[in-house]
């Protein structure tokens, strides 16, 4: 019997019903100036452990949030009731809250309405996954993994959104957008070995299964029984993951009101900032670009602003830092306009390559817990997991015991030897989609690994 | 009464908080809207109708209110709030969600049909059906036990208060930024089960901050008030942080923080505040002691746990020295994890976790309880939920998550000053900082808000750039010294993360203050 089944695509609030919220809002609405933002989001996942699944399942929400001001003084509420009365009620308390909040000196004028580039991340399969697929590309990572005697656990989400923007002042401007990943660790029954890969990308179709399964499975049997290397500085060759795991840390820093307030590592003496200076190697340029296919982000940011592509750094200089509007006007730049993704340079070597040039090293599948030790260099910790070696005279010759380091993506990027193709990363320790990242292999010297662990 | 609670100054159990007390504005809001009691009980014969096995469904309305300020402006003052509901379903032993912020009958319909269809797309290749341990239904309601709702104190006292504390930080000669917040929860949750269960609970959180920064000689520090604990409190708690006072003192810490010695790597005692210890005993104990991930079933994102496999650590594994005794529990009284009954309509009990340093239980859920079954039996106890369930929102399926786990007290009346005076070489810890440890807790790394150098039992001066890192098992060996009762404070936080997708629980972690021998210390400071 053939079962025919419609594609059905998951809920989310469209242009004409957000643009309909948005006027009901702005009729309630008696501020001097208001801003309504209409955001929906479906989310469909399921959770796979013990080569089964374990949980799953999906939910929709649609909230209004309004930012009233009143002068210089602002206030914002939200809520997911959508009816009149609801909507009123968000207004009402936006507005309460804007009367008693006192004068703001650094609230900025709405913006008149703009012109917006299409959003480019929009994948129709991605919004019509339905839980029997998820189920089916389950099966394709724990079926294998069963029939290999290991155990797999994992995780697969498509979310599929909408968001809108408007005020008073005629600004309208409305993307829908999706976003999908998958992640799966494979283990050793006994504990002893352990494998991850993981892919994301707002077109599922783009993800497969099999190959992540395959490769996580790999690298699980592979690190079996890992030896005690001492800690120290090593030359490692870091996977894509590893590199994203650390160079968004970086995009994360790139605030120029800490930089010029003499808080960030972007901070000069003198109250300068580092725009202009060298700060890591001559052949890392890093960019984030909301229109690029690879790594795309939404066409606007929360205050109505479009967004456009943002060289931070070029050849190893910076070339911007992040400027919100009022910080901007105040030190007579333009606002930044950047999307949240980022995609660094690489060179043309593959993963291969940087092993075999290496005499002897470490190579990093991906980090875990990384945690802020020192703002002033962006100095991270955090430890190895899921697949740590040790390469010898070009070669990968066994698993080494996962380790700590302490070091920052700016050291890292300072002492580069080498980098390899560029590809898009699940760098979200969560395993949810996380930010749009894509980075090539590196290797790189002198990395500072500080302790040993014991865990696998 | 045993347990934590009898450690602590005057608060209500859940028993005595049933009942709102009669000064405060607040209802349950919920329990006043006769539709939902009938929305729940169609949530229920719908799944049921559909071929579940079992079925819950929650109600939750979450308000949330933020005020934050920096210097002497006002950046942000909001006011959320979300009402939706989660229906979650078992058939065949797979379990299927579904939850929408809809409150109709047809969507109530839609979605427990969608949960349904969800646990039956999830049966496909089912090794071991899921088996619930047995839970009496229950009936009732549970408030937090708070004295002032936030949400009833104006938002002008609130940002008064708030640059009023950031003017006198920025008053100390050297403070030069200040950030100050106050955030508020109140959740209105109701919960129904094909048991037969359904309660309702108020649950208020109340979490005040400050972060201040000073700038000299091309550098920068800051000290964050995470010595003030996020709480299951209401405005009261505000007004017991006292942040005009205080912020003198935190100001006068970051300044002094930039011309601190830099620490010497090496061995140290470390004399340890609870204010910092509870994130220790959050990341080393609280984590590897939860069963799923014992189980494996979160070795995708928040990983496995060295306390594995049950069957050889249950009543056998040395976790510490005998100085350590370690509880679960969802009774303290202000504490994150306080309630009536958890996600699942167990009403929660206290359990220990670790006696005299011998690890003897996991926190539990009714999935997981039947897979200890043979350790209950063996201790002639009945197999039982902890009452561990939770989810972070109505969107969001429940599972297991931590309740409070703390360390308690010893028998001596020993304070801080106490521990001091008895150390020859080491390092006094307040606050906790920077944090890390691997997936299945051995490895871990702690910084600290502020350190001090002790030597020959006193206080010699301010130390910088220390993270101590440690081995778990070893590091709660070296626990050579608790302090008494009066010692014992509890700290916490909103955002323990856990679960694909991350869920964040908000948990208190007690413990009174401690030594620990010859801890590892490194130093953190690198130039750019």
């Amino acid at each position: 019997m053939t079962v025919r089944r419609l594609a059905i695509t998951a809920r989310y609030l469209s242009r004409e019903e957000c643009e309909a919220i948005a006027k009901r809002a702005l009729s309630f609405a008696g501020a001097d100036e208001t801003r309504v933002l209409v955001s929906s989001t479906s989310i469909a996942n399921t959770r796979f452990a013990v080569n089964q699944i374990s949980t799953g399942g999906d939910s929709f929400d649609g909230v209004v949030t309004v930012i009233s001001k009143f002068g210089k003084r602002s206030g914002s509420s939200s809520t997911n009731r959508l009816d009149d009365d609801g909507i009123r009620a968000a207004v009402q308390m936006s507005e309460r809250v804007a009367k008693l909040s006192p004068d703001d000196p650094e609230s900025m004028p709405e913006l008149p309405a703009q012109t917006y580039q299409p959003g480019v991340n929009w994948s129709d399969a991605t919004a019509s996954q339905d839980p029997a697929t998820r189920a089916l590309a389950v099966k394709r990572i724990a079926d294998p993994a069963k029939t290999a005697g290991l155990v797999s656990t994992g995780f697969m989400e498509a979310i599929t959104s909408a968001q809108a923007i408007a005020n008073n002042k005629g600004l309208f401007a409305y993307n829908r957008s999706t976003s999908s990943v998958l992640t799966t660790t494979v283990r050793t029954p006994d504990g002893t070995g352990s494998g991850w890969a993981g892919a994301t990308h707002h077109d599922w179709t783009r993800i497969d299964p099999a190959t992540l399964g395959v490769r996580a499975t790999q690298k699980a049997r592979t690190s079996i029984n890992p030896v005690a290397v001492e800690p120290g500085r090593y030359t490692v060759v870091f996977e894509p993951t590893a590199v994203g795991n650390l160079v968004q840390f970086i995009a994360r820093s790139l605030n120029a009101r800490s930089a010029d307030e003499g808080r960030s590592f972007f901070s000069m003496p003198g109250g300068k900032n580092k725009i202009g200076e060298k700060v890591i190697d001559e052949r890392v340029t890093i960019v984030s670009d909301p229109f690029d296919a690879d790594v795309a982000g939404s066409p606007f940011s929360g205050d109505g602003s479009p967004t456009r592509r943002v060289v931070w750094i070029e050849n190893g200089i910076v070339k911007n830092l992040d400027y919100d509007r009022y910080w901007a006007q105040k030190q007579g730049r333009s606002p930044t306009g950047a999307g949240g993704s980022i995609r660094m340079t690489g060179g043309t070597a593959s993963l291969d390559d940087l092993i075999k040039s290496t005499q002897r090293g470490l190579l990093v599948t991906r980090f875990w817990y990384l945690r802020p030790v020192d703002q002033r260099t962006i100095l991270y910790t955090g430890l190895t997991r899921d697949g740590t070696y040790l390469i010898e005279n070009g070669k990968v010759t066994k698993p080494v015991k996962n380790l700590r380091f302490n070091d920052s993506p700016v050291f890292m990027l300072n002492n580069l030897e080498a980098m390899g193709v560029p590809e898009r990363v699940s760098a979200s320790e969560g395993g949810d989609p996380g930010q749009a990242i894509m980075v090539p292999p590196l290797k790189v010297r002198d990395f500072n690994f500080t302790s040993l662990s014991d865990a696998v | 009464m045993a347990g934590i609670a009898a450690y602590l100054p005057t608060g209500r159990n859940a028993t005595d908080a049933l009942v709102a007390p009669s000064s405060s504005p607040y209802s349950a809001i919920i329990a006043g809207e006769p539709n939902v009691k009938e929305l729940a009980m169609l949530a229920l014969d719908t799944a049921k109708s559909a071929g579940a096995d079992y079925a819950d469904v929650r109600f939750v309305r979450n308000r949330n209110q933020n005020v934050s300020t920096r210097e002497q402006r006002v950046s942000g003052v909001a006011d959320n709030e979300t009402y939706g509901f989660g229906i979650r379903t078992l058939v065949s032993g797979a379990w299927g969600f579904s939850a929408s912020r809809d409150l109709t009958r047809d969507e109530v319909s839609r979605v427990a049909k969608q949960a349904v269809a969800q646990a039956r797309a999830n049966r496909s290749a089912l090794v071991k059906p899921v088996v619930l341990a047995p839970s009496p239904a229950v009936n009732g309601t549970w408030n937090s036990p708070i004295e002032i709702d936030p949400f009833g104190v104006a938002i002008e006292d609130k940002v008064a208060l708030l640059l009023a504390a950031n003017q006198a930080a920025l008053a100390v000669k050297g403070a030069r930024f200040v950030n100050s917040s106050m955030f508020f929860l109140r959740e209105e949750k109701t919960f129904a089960s094909t048991d037969g269960s359904f309660t309702v609970q108020v649950i208020f959180r109340t979490s005040p901050a400050m972060t201040i920064t000073a700038t000299g000689n091309a550098d920068f520090a800051t000290r964050e008030t995470v010595d003030i604990a996020p709480r299951g409190l209401g405005y009261e708690h505000v007004r017991d942080s006292n942040l005009v006072a205080n912020a003198p003192k935190w100001a006068d810490e970051a300044v002094q923080k930039l011309t601190a010695k830099s620490v010497d790597v090496g061995r140290y005692d470390l004399v340890l505040h609870p204010s910092h210890l509870w994130l220790t005993i959050h990341e080393s104990v609280a984590h590897p002691t939860e069963l799923d991930r014992a189980m494996g079933y979160e070795a995708n994102y928040a990983g496995t746990s060295f306390v594995a496999p049950p069957e050889k650590v249950l009543g056998t594994l040395k976790y510490g020295s005998e100085l350590m005794n370690i509880r679960g529990d969802r009774t303290q009284p202000g504490s994150l994890s306080a309630c009536g009954w958890d996600d699942e309509g167990v009403k929660p009990e206290e359990f220990d976790i670790i006696k005299k340093g011998i690890f003897v239980d996991y926190h539990t859920t009714r999935e997981q309880a039947p897979w200890l079954d043979w350790y209950y039996k063996k201790l002639g106890k009945p197999t039982r939920s902890h009452g561990c369930s939770y989810a972070q929102t109505w969107a969001a399926v429940q599972f297991q998550r931590m309740p409070n786990v703390s360390l308690l007290p010893g028998d001596k009346d020993l304070g801080w000053d106490d521990l001091i005076a008895a150390t020859d070489k080491g390092i006094a810890i307040i606050g906790d900082g920077s944090f890390s440890i691997d997936q299945q807790r051995y490895n871990a790394q702690f910084g600290g808000q502020v350190f001090y150098e002790i030597k020959g039992g006193k206080i010699v001066g301010m130390l910088k750039d220390v993270a101590y890192q440690m081995k778990t098992p070893e590091f709660w060996a070296s626990l050579d010294m608790v302090g008494g009762q009066k010692s014992y404070f509890l700290g916490g936080a909103f955002g323990d993360a856990k679960g694909q997708p991350v869920q964040v629980n908000a948990v208190s972690h007690g413990s009174p203050v401690t030594r620990f021998k010859n801890v590892n210390v490194i130093n953190t400071g690198r130039t750019a």
